[in-house]
């Protein structure tokens, strides 16, 4: 199960990245191996995503969640 | 030597830097460079309570620091290099109490260079609604670290934090936190050995960023590209491996100093107001409403100030020509230097306005959430979420836009906003607009309620920007980059605007303007009354002598003289030449040789134009009344065929040059200077003038 697969509303715990480049910026923001992470919202448009990772909200596209696997 | 102790603010974004930074300093602030680099450098005075006077740095907001932007480069060069002049001796760490666990990862990289330093805890207030508890004197001790709880919005805790930095010592204290060297020993080593450093963390760093450090020199840098190939380092996942080890040193402090006993209140009121602000249809409708009410402001409350500063030049001018003997110098000054002062300066009204309305809209957190929404979109035609910012900026002054384009972090994404922002028509355009459609376009109603001048008004607005999108798809397809774009992004919880920080933001703005754009301005002027005033030979003296004889006084009254004598001076000064020679390629478009008079001042700023025009068409008296200008522009004739000069067709011709040609000696300066090439401002320079050339050509054939 991959982060952008999630709908609003759905939590999930990171697995792993299947990027590297990607994952050295996302767990600089936060978002580690462990971590719990909940959809909250969609834009308007379909993407970018917004979710709620270690206490505040980051927002990010869906072909950058597709690099976050979920446990 | 050095007698006051320097004291660099470092932190992430949206914890309140700022607000302690101007807390601390007051109107007491100066914005300057950092040395070698175009970052803007905020510093400032603070008095400590034992009387001792400190320097503050403001340095750029940064969750790390391997930076992801322009701007962020600027952190460790400015933390790593001793030598730097702005190299602090003691760091404050602003954290948010909200939000430790990611605030504490730039607290231990900075730790690891072995600074001394200070945490300043800020947002407690939120933390403690939120039903975050956090024991500060644990935290203290585990770190071994002054930390100091804030909430500076409230103006909690900053004598406490002032009393902190006067007891500092200059020795770190910190404990470490992480095995540096164990991420890549052989090659620390070497890079140590090498530049003689005796940090582990600095060397480290310096493998990652040599390429962007300027300190380190170009032969070094190419040692150390070798270094990385013997020693087989691979800087993500090193990377990486730091981060990792870096998140197990914080939450293991985390456990014994932080209790959270449940979800965070304001983070559910955010939510709330997100469902409505980022909603499918009421987003997007809200964010239009907004974008109209800035507008309406900016030209509704601006009028008055702008009234005024064109008064006092007008005195000024007066003045001088009551006070100062005549002769050259006084023209010069007058004529030149304050005049071209007077263009630019009426718009500071403008810009500060612009500027307070977007301070506020990216303080409350708003900003964000437009560029969430149109990420998508702006994806399509090789632009980010991020371009948003700058594009609705352009709106009122390309200048400072194409600088708030820094916050892009993608190379191709950064260049293309920076490229097609000049062609959002800007709040300089407008006279011209004005000027040209009421020439033209008859005050009547259309469908009984919309304004005919008014609508083609707003139609060259939406031409500007369908045009700044369409050209952004053009290059899109055209620059090849490599590099990836990605948007990771805070969503910051909404706050209310501190007002104090959208007024120091107005009056920065203003002081950088007047300086930077009033050095060009003043050079610019100098330049054109200079060729607008003289000529080749003695064409100029003749022109005197042919008006002074007393054929030609007892036949015109003074004032008529004078009219026609400024009128024939211009013809035959090195501009008037310069108009006459260009005459033949501008008239396929319409245009006559006055015209492109008015075309080549405006290089130095699209203001020019009506003042050229005045001149031009020897209007006597000031710029600011509009009516003669377009009384005696509307009569114009051709000298060669007897017709109209501004029949419809040149008018629009005429307009569509101005929205798309690049005349405007300050964006190409600050193209320049953000891109440190030449090649772009050039480029930009030509694309838009073959578009404007090729554009006006259509149009003026199409409605001749």
């Amino acid at each position: 199960m991959k982060l952008s697969q999630l709908a609003i509303g759905q939590q999930g715990i990171i697995k792993e990245f299947t990027d590297l480049e990607m994952s050295v910026k996302l767990m600089e923001m936060g978002c580690l191996p462990g971590e719990a992470v909940k959809v909250e919202r969609i834009a308007p448009l379909g993407d970018p995503i917004a979710v709620t990772v270690s206490g505040y909200q980051l927002s990010l596209r869906k072909r950058e969640a597709s690099t976050i696997e979920l446990i | 030597m050095k007698s006051t102790l320097r004291v660099a603010l470092v932190g992430n974004p949206n914890t309140g830097k700022s607000t302690i930074f101007n807390a601390l300093t007051g109107l007491n602030q100066k914005v300057g460079n950092f040395p070698g680099v175009t970052v803007d450098k905020k510093s400032g005075l603070c008095k400590l309570q034992d009387g001792q006077q400190v320097e503050i740095i403001d340095l750029p907001g940064t969750y790390s620091l391997y930076p992801k932007s322009a701007d962020e480069t600027i952190v460790f060069e400015v933390l790593s290099n001793p030598d730097n002049s702005s190299h602090p001796d003691l760091v404050v760490i602003v954290a948010d109490a909200t939000n430790l666990k990611r605030n504490l990862l730039l607290y231990t990289q900075i730790a690891d260079l072995k600074l001394p330093v200070i945490i300043a805890l800020n947002m407690m207030d939120q933390a403690e609604k939120g039903n975050i508890e956090i024991d500060i004197n644990a935290l203290a001790s585990r770190l071994n670290v002054p930390v100091v709880a804030l909430a500076a919005r409230k103006s909690l805790g900053l004598e406490e934090l002032k009393s902190a930095i006067s007891y500092s010592t200059n020795i770190p204290l910190q404990h470490a936190t992480i095995d540096v060297e164990n991420i890549a020993p052989e090659l620390i080593k070497a890079v140590s050995e090498r530049l003689k450093i005796d940090n582990p963390y600095v060397a480290l760093q310096i493998v990652h960023q040599h390429e962007h450090l300027k300190y380190i020199k170009k032969e070094d840098s190419l040692w150390i590209e070798e270094q990385e190939k013997i020693h087989d380092f691979h800087p993500q996942k090193a990377q990486a491996a730091e981060t990792i080890a870096r998140y197990n040193f914080i939450n293991d402090i985390l456990l014994d100093t932080v209790v959270y006993k449940s979800v965070a209140l304001e983070e559910n009121i955010s939510n709330k107001i997100d469902h409505y602000l980022t909603h499918k249809v009421w987003g997007f409708v809200i964010f239009f409403l907004i974008l109209f009410a800035i507008f309406q402001s900016i030209f509704a409350w601006s009028e008055y100030p702008m009234m005024l500063i064109e008064t006092v030049f007008v005195w000024l001018a007066e003045l001088g020509h009551t006070y100062l003997p005549a002769g050259v110098f006084t023209d010069l000054l007058i004529d030149g230097v304050l005049a071209g002062l007077s263009g630019v300066m009426v718009f500071i009204p403008q810009i500060a306005l612009l500027f307070a309305f977007i301070s506020v809209l990216e303080d409350t957190g708003y900003m964000a959430r437009v560029t969430f929404m149109m990420d998508k979109l702006m994806r399509k035609v090789g632009l980010s979420g991020k371009s948003v910012v700058p594009l609705i900026g352009g709106l009122a002054c390309a200048v400072p836009s194409i600088m708030s384009a820094r916050t892009i972090e993608n190379w191709k994404d950064r260049i293309i906003t920076i490229m097609v922002t000049p062609l959002v028509s800007c709040s300089a355009r407008l006279p011209i607009y004005t000027l040209l459609i009421s020439l033209v376009v008859p005050s009547k109603l259309v469908l009984g309620f919309i304004n005919l001048q008014g609508l083609v008004l707003m139609l060259m607005y939406l031409l500007s920007i369908v045009m700044a999108i369409l050209v952004a798809w053009v290059m899109k397809i055209i620059i090849k980059s490599n590099l990836k774009s990605y948007f990771i992004m805070e969503l910051p919880v909404y706050r209310m605007p501190r007002w104090n920080n959208v007024a120091l933001t107005m009056f920065g703005s203003i002081k950088t303007f007047v300086t930077e754009a009033g050095k060009v301005i003043v050079a610019v002027s100098i330049v054109l009354w200079v060729l607008a005033s003289y000529g080749p030979g003695d064409r100029i003296d003749k022109i005197n002598q042919k008006y002074s004889s007393s054929e030609m006084t007892s036949q015109y009254t003074e004032e008529e003289i004078n009219i026609l004598k400024s009128s024939e001076k211009l013809e035959n000064s090195y501009a008037g030449i310069v108009g006459k020679f260009i005459e033949p390629s501008i008239e396929p478009l319409g245009f006559d040789w006055k015209i492109g008079i008015s075309l080549i001042t405006s290089f130095a700023a699209r203001e020019v134009f009506v003042g050229t025009m005045a001149t031009l068409y020897s209007v006597d008296g000031d710029d600011s009344e509009m009516e003669p200008v377009r009384n005696k522009m509307a009569q114009a004739r051709n000298a060669k065929t007897g017709a109209l000069v501004f029949t419809t067709a040149t008018a629009f011709s005429l307009m569509i040059f101005y929205a798309f040609a690049m005349q405007c000696m300050s964006t190409m300066a600050v193209v320049y200077r953000e891109t440190k090439q030449w090649r772009w401002p050039i480029v930009q320079f030509f694309y838009m003038l073959v578009l404007a050339y090729g554009a006006s050509f259509i149009v003026f054939n199409l409605l001749k």
